[in-house]
């Protein structure tokens, strides 16, 4: 089989060593990486969430918030970078702008559900005890959604990783400079910084996981 | 480089053909109609046959991880944890971490994009099995049916509209990552795109092949639905 020629496990070791011998080239582009996915992320987070959170609260735009998920889910990441260049060129903005796009479905879709599904009888008791519209959501509706408005943030923040490291090909930096010239690099340098976006990808769902630990009410005997 | 096994013939020309190739205009239908049966139409087969491939395999591993999951709940996390953690790679790096395993290949391909269905494939089914009301359990038993058989014919059948959108999912997110596959194998749409930012990002295209791929998500994603509609006739009238 073709497999049996192609199958060279040692590469991963001489992707350690790679790391050993090029760790200040490998943070320098971890550094751009999360810079690149942070500032896509955040800005999503603020043109997605208050939306999000307010279309939930009204219980309206229902269709919008399923179709933004569907249309979002069918737009490639490769497709998105590739339009980004042709239309905003190389560099850090078109990178930006593609992934603000890509991140913006996921957190918008789930803080919408995740608010228009708390309990219709819950927020009509905190309405009945004199909580103003604004102390609704964000004391009562909020930590009840708070699950699911962060696994969308999650989905989010994984795309924005993933597809960060794809739009090295338009001049974003990031390890996925590293990745896609296996001409510079060698094969050990791409797996190297492939497992290196790994790790990012996993620490960011790591952060998260446990920012959602920290923010949910325990769930003790008083509660 | 990858990329540069990746271009082959030089398609785009912007020293021949019509006014709006050389200048490389936004979208140039004369290059479309010159360029659709060599370049368009094959990497197009090429996407759905990865996708499909991908899809068919990742269902058929999702229901028997699924199997497992519904009948010993302490399966259950485990399998989800690793579809989790499969699911977090990602595309990008987990093609080029399959790279020294298998090759500059489909199989490379196929492993990865098959990953990338388990998780929303199997916590679906997961969901939707779990999610059958006790009542139609109770009304099974009473009916004297064994467990195969109301595993068969009530929970299986309870738990297809959320299976199916899994599969939508799934399916769509599979057509997106696929266009991926062109830094690993020269196939599918988004080999042309390559071509295309290679030669100094000839628009026509960049637009032309990911507008398909977009298409092609959208297309599939309908087919579900209408398969979601004959197969559970029942929650049409809801």
């Amino acid at each position: 089989m073709i497999v049996a020629a192609e199958f060279k496990p040692g590469t991963f070791v001489d992707a350690i060593r790679f790391m050993g011998d090029h760790a200040g080239l490998l943070l320098a582009r971890t550094g751009e990486h999360v810079e690149l996915s942070a500032v896509s992320l955040a800005i999503a987070l603020v043109l997605a969430l208050p939306l999000g959170l307010w279309l939930g609260h009204r219980h309206r735009g229902f269709l919008f918030a399923a179709s933004v998920s569907n249309v979002g889910r069918a737009l490639p990441s490769l497709v998105l970078i590739a339009f980004g260049l042709t239309v905003l060129g190389l560099g850090f903005w078109n990178n930006t702008a593609a992934l603000v796009v890509l991140a913006v479905p996921p957190v918008l879709t789930n803080a919408y559900f995740a608010i228009d599904g708390v309990d219709r009888d819950v927020v009509e008791a905190a309405r009945g005890m004199g909580l103003s519209e604004f102390g609704i959501l964000t004391r009562i509706e909020l930590p009840l959604g708070l699950p699911l408005v962060i696994a969308g943030i999650r989905i989010a923040a994984i795309f924005v990783i993933a597809t960060a490291t794809i739009a090295a090909i338009a001049g974003g930096g990031g390890l996925g400079e590293i990745i896609v010239d296996q001409a510079s690099y060698g094969l050990p340098g791409v797996v190297a910084a492939s497992l290196c976006v790994s790790a990012l990808a996993f620490l960011a769902a790591l952060l998260l996981a446990l920012l959602l630990r920290a923010a949910s009410p325990s769930p003790g005997p008083g509660a | 480089m990858n990329l540069a096994a990746a271009s082959g013939p030089v398609i785009p020309n912007f020293g021949q053909g019509s006014a709006c190739e050389r200048t490389n205009g936004w979208f140039c239908t004369d290059w479309l109609h010159a360029h659709w049966g060599d370049t368009l139409q094959p990497a197009l087969v090429q996407h759905v046959e990865l996708s499909a491939v991908a899809i068919g395999v990742g269902f058929v591993l999702a229901s028997a991880l699924a199997l497992a999951g519904f009948r010993f709940r302490l399966l259950d996390p485990p399998i989800g944890f690793f579809a989790d953690f499969l699911y977090t790679i990602p595309s990008l790096a987990l093609f080029q971490l399959l790279v020294p395993l298998t090759g500059l290949t489909v199989t490379t391909v196929e492993i990865a994009l098959v990953s990338y269905t388990l998780l929303i494939l199997y916590r679906n089914m997961i969901a939707g099995l779990r999610a059958v009301p006790p009542e139609a359990l109770e009304a099974a038993r009473g009916s004297g049916l064994t467990r195969l058989q109301t595993f068969a014919r009530v929970e299986v059948p309870l738990a297809l509209p959320a299976i199916m959108a899994g599969l939508r999912i799934a399916t769509v997110s599979t057509v997106s990552i696929a266009t991926v596959a062109a830094f690993v194998i020269p196939q599918g749409l988004g080999r042309p795109i390559f071509i295309a930012l290679d030669q100094g990002v000839f628009k026509t295209e960049i637009l032309a092949a990911g507008l398909l791929v977009i298409a092609l998500a959208l297309f599939a994603d309908g087919l579900l639905v209408l398969a979601q509609r004959t197969l559970t006739p029942w929650t049409r009238s809801a």
